[in-house]
């Protein structure tokens, strides 16, 4: 076993990955298999140190409920937690997380799967919303708690991940039994050997999941600057900066989505100065205000929300990054490979600019 | 006459083969070291006068003459050291305050050469500065702001007033009479070409200088000297000096010989009248006070500019800094204990005061603990000398720095320290007029240019190696950097690890 000074959390650990994510815009559901298969090809991209999936309406029975997915070590710490989620939400279903028996994962935490919502007295009590409420239980568990670790919150969606090749990883959930409009799966390279759950991707924070490949140069000042809004990065990695980054700017500042990416991935200057008036006045307003929330370094990141998916690519493109479209569906992946494997005939297929945020929403009331 | 225990610092080593007599010496020294000899034909010099400014040395067209530190010596001891001995004979001799100038001259840490800066390698690239955009523009001010919209959906520009830097460089505070016109002008004019700013400090604005406005900080200090509406309303923002880095705690003296025609002009006093700026604002005895006058000077420039309070960095400065953060100020700017002067009590300038890495480790640790980091922008100053204690200094946390001493090192300054003589050679830290026309704006503001272009590329490559294409992006960035030889304690509010962790 490694020594504990160099688990996930106490260091920081550079990752190279794949990513690959498909959605339809109809809300049609799309089986797991799919995005195993597509994850499969890049087997190479990934060294078994961590692998996972993001699943969109998944959960239609339960879909007004926050699923929760958490890893436990032992069950004295199960308890712990069980008995804080007791007292702040009402639990309408426990369950064991179904897996199958799988030779190559290993290690293998408690997971369990919680359909609750927080008690109206905690949130008047406290004079939360829902979401925020929500937001604090995740960072209290998973930086008070310890052998807990929720890793997956949002609602009729889930997050499923773990030690191991991203393709065993999704066997070893049995995601072919699971139906979403949206998938998105990650392969993890990480550069030393973390063996902890909890440090695989996707990343989750309520219904938003992000998978990520790169390694951000300007991590520490983004963490530092997040840190203060009730924030607590347990991790070290990019992938849990770039979400709470996210959830900051989308739900606490209310911005757009293309807003976001234009702040997280800002045009340079130079080409700020160059935009018409309105365009110039609003990048410079954002870059700004945001200064702090700029992202450098190589990144490629594929943002799970509830209906719909975000590719960015950093603003120099320093990861490779394409989006396929066949008809109502729409894939994106680090090479090509992963797509065609999956949908040999495209209509279009493309690189994304660096910068430059693809957003697909699912069509206004199909889901 | 009493016996003069003083023996001269330095010696004049004039190379008799190589003089030629020009006596370019005689004619560039104030301080009337070198001489003609008549009878003897020779040059000879009264050491005893020699602050080792170099003027001579520089002028010298045949190289004839060096400055060395005389090995003249006390018997040795280690606490009583010459200094020390030095020091005690000229108070004994005079009964005054010993001044000095320039920065603390001591032995203390320098925790710029302590720290280390990271670059990638393998897992990210580095970035070729040549090749691909590499940014170094900074916004000071106020960033705390809510989201507004119109009916349409659209952002509303409710950004409050920022300074724009095209480099995160400031030339601090140097007033007109503590420096020269022509160092005014050369300052004024670098910071315009470089597209940042100046500072006028607390001696007002020279009326041929208000065409800088836009690269203008002006300055309120507690003399207020200087200050009136056009005044506040000419720069890009204003700046409320409670503390100085070389002399916390104490406030500024410029002597009546040196307030001539202009400068009693732009300071508003009479002319040959000691310009005393107290050492407390008068009207400032509290944070609360402090507020009020922030808002006074918003309220003076019809809040279209960011106020910055420019204190000196001692023991409780985040405590200070929170509240200044709180306070209505858009910027802070804190000023370390190394920082320079134009006269400071030798004392004071020696031993009052903490170094600015770790104040502003612990002013931006703090800010960000409280959550109020977003209020303010933070400049430090105090000794930053080169493109990688700016890189260092961003690491840490802060938004820009502050230079002087390293600006006017560009235009000739060679840190003799003896700017209260008012007799600087090199034109820069002098009112008399002659000495004042050594130094030729049009070349000066030119190799300040040079400098900042330089350390610029150096920023540069130094952000490239790390990857990192926006400065905004290193800002607060301390997993880029690492100690050495640093104890924990140390390490633990610098907020850096150990290299080698």
């Amino acid at each position: 076993m490694i020594a504990e000074k160099y688990m996930e959390g106490n260091v920081r650990i550079p990752s190279g990955c794949a990513i690959s994510g498909i959605i339809n815009t109809d809300g049609k559901k799309i089986n797991g298999e799919d995005i195993i298969k597509s994850i499969e090809v890049m087997h190479d991209r990934s060294n078994g140190l961590g692998g996972g999936f993001a699943a969109y309406g998944i959960y239609p029975k339960y879909k007004d409920y926050y699923a929760f997915h958490l890893f436990f070590d032992d069950n004295i710490s199960k308890k712990e937690c069980e008995k804080y989620l007791e007292r702040n939400y009402d639990i309408v279903e426990v369950s064991v997380m179904k897996t199958r028996k799988t030779v190559s994962i290993t290690n293998v935490p408690l997971i369990y799967k919680y359909f609750i919502l927080p008690k109206k007295s905690v949130l008047e009590r406290l004079q939360l919303d829902e979401r925020e409420f929500v937001v604090r239980s995740v960072m209290k568990i998973n930086s008070e708690f310890k052998g807990c670790f929720v890793f997956s919150s949002g609602k009729n969606m889930g997050a499923f991940k773990a030690v191991g090749y991203p393709e065993d990883v999704g066997r070893f959930y049995r995601l072919e039994e699971y139906e979403g409009y949206s998938w998105t799966a990650h392969g993890r390279y990480p550069t030393n050997t973390p063996g902890w759950w909890g440090g695989a991707h996707p990343f989750t924070l309520l219904d938003y999941s992000i998978v990520h490949n790169g390694e951000i140069s300007s991590y520490d000042a983004n963490r530092r600057f997040i840190e203060m809004f009730g924030y607590t990065c347990t991790l070290l990695t990019d992938t849990e900066v770039i979400t709470y980054m996210i959830d900051y700017l989308l739900r606490k500042k209310n911005l757009t989505m293309e807003e976001m990416t234009q702040v997280i991935a800002a045009p340079f200057w130079d080409t700020i100065e160059h935009m018409d008036e309105e365009d110039k006045k609003r990048y410079t307003y954002l870059r700004t205000v945001f200064n702090s929330m700029l992202i450098t370094g190589p990144f490629s990141i594929l943002l799970g929300f509830e209906g719909g998916l975000m590719a960015l690519n950093d603003r120099l493109k320093l990861r490779s990054m394409v989006v396929g479209k066949k008809n109502d569906t729409v894939y994106i992946a680090s090479e090509e490979s992963a797509i065609r494997v999956v949908e040999k005939e495209l209509d279009d297929i493309y690189a994304p600019k660096g910068g430059e945020g693809v957003i697909i929403k699912v069509k206004e009331g199909v889901l | 006459m009493a016996i003069n225990f003083l023996y001269p610092k330095f010696e004049v080593i004039r190379n008799q083969d190589r003089c030629i007599s020009c006596r370019v010496c005689e004619r560039q020294c104030a301080n009337e070291v070198h001489y003609y000899n008549e009878e003897s034909k020779v040059m000879l010099s009264d050491e005893s006068k020699c602050v080792c400014c170099h003027r001579c040395v520089s002028l010298c067209p045949t190289k004839a003459l060096k400055i060395v530190k005389t090995d003249h010596t006390f018997r040795p001891h280690s606490s009583w050291n010459s200094e020390v001995i030095e020091d005690i004979y000229r108070q004994a001799e005079t009964g005054g305050v010993l001044l000095s100038s320039m920065g603390n001259p001591k032995e203390y840490p320098v925790y710029f050469d302590k720290m280390l800066i990271n670059a990638s390698q393998v897992t990210n690239p580095s970035i070729d500065p040549l090749r691909e955009p590499m940014e170094t523009r900074v916004s000071l001010g106020k960033k705390n702001i809510d989201i507004e919209r119109d009916e349409n959906g659209k952002i509303v520009d409710n950004l409050p007033p920022q300074i724009k830097l095209e480099v995160p460089i400031m030339f601090s505070a140097m007033s007109y009479g503590s420096i020269s016109y022509n160092a005014h002008e050369s300052l004024a004019r670098a910071a315009k070409e470089l597209g940042i700013v100046y500072n006028t400090g607390e001696g007002g604005l020279h009326e041929d200088f208000y065409q800088y406005g836009k690269h203008t900080i002006v300055q309120v200090a507690s003399g207020r000297f200087g200050v009136h509406k056009e005044y506040l309303n000419a720069g890009c923002a204003v700046e409320i000096k409670m503390g100085q880095g070389a002399k916390p705690g104490i406030g500024g003296h410029l002597p009546g010989e040196k307030v001539g025609e202009d400068i009693s002009k732009t300071r508003m006093i009479p002319k040959g009248s000691d310009a005393i700026s107290p050492a407390p604002h008068h009207d400032i005895y509290s944070i609360e006070d402090l507020r009020q006058l922030v808002f006074s000077l918003k309220e003076a420039t019809n809040y279209t500019k960011p106020v910055i309070v420019k204190i000196s960095a001692v023991h409780n400065v985040a405590a200070i800094a929170s509240g200044i953060a709180r306070s209505g100020a858009d910027i802070i700017a804190i000023d370390g204990f190394r920082g320079g002067t134009g006269a400071a009590p030798t004392r004071i300038r020696d031993n009052v005061g903490i170094p600015i890495e770790l104040a502003l480790a612990s002013v931006d640790e703090r800010l960000r603990a409280e959550g109020i980091r977003n209020n303010v922008s933070l400049v430090v100053g105090g000794s930053i000398r080169s493109s990688a204690d700016i890189v260092k200094a961003i690491a840490l946390g802060a938004d820009a720095v502050y230079i002087a001493t390293s600006a006017l090192m560009a235009l000739g300054c060679h840190l003799c320290r003896n700017c209260q003589s008012g007799l600087c050679n090199w034109g820069i830290a002098t009112q008399r007029e002659d000495l004042v026309r050594r130094l030729n704006p049009n070349l000066g503001y030119k190799r300040v240019v040079n400098l900042i272009n330089a350390w610029t590329h150096e920023i540069k490559e130094m952000m490239g190696g790390m990857g990192i294409n926006s400065i905004e992006s290193l800002k607060g960035n301390r997993l880029m950097l690492r100690g050495v030889g640093l104890n924990e304690k140390e390490l633990e509010i610098l907020g850096i690890k150990h290299a080698g962790e």
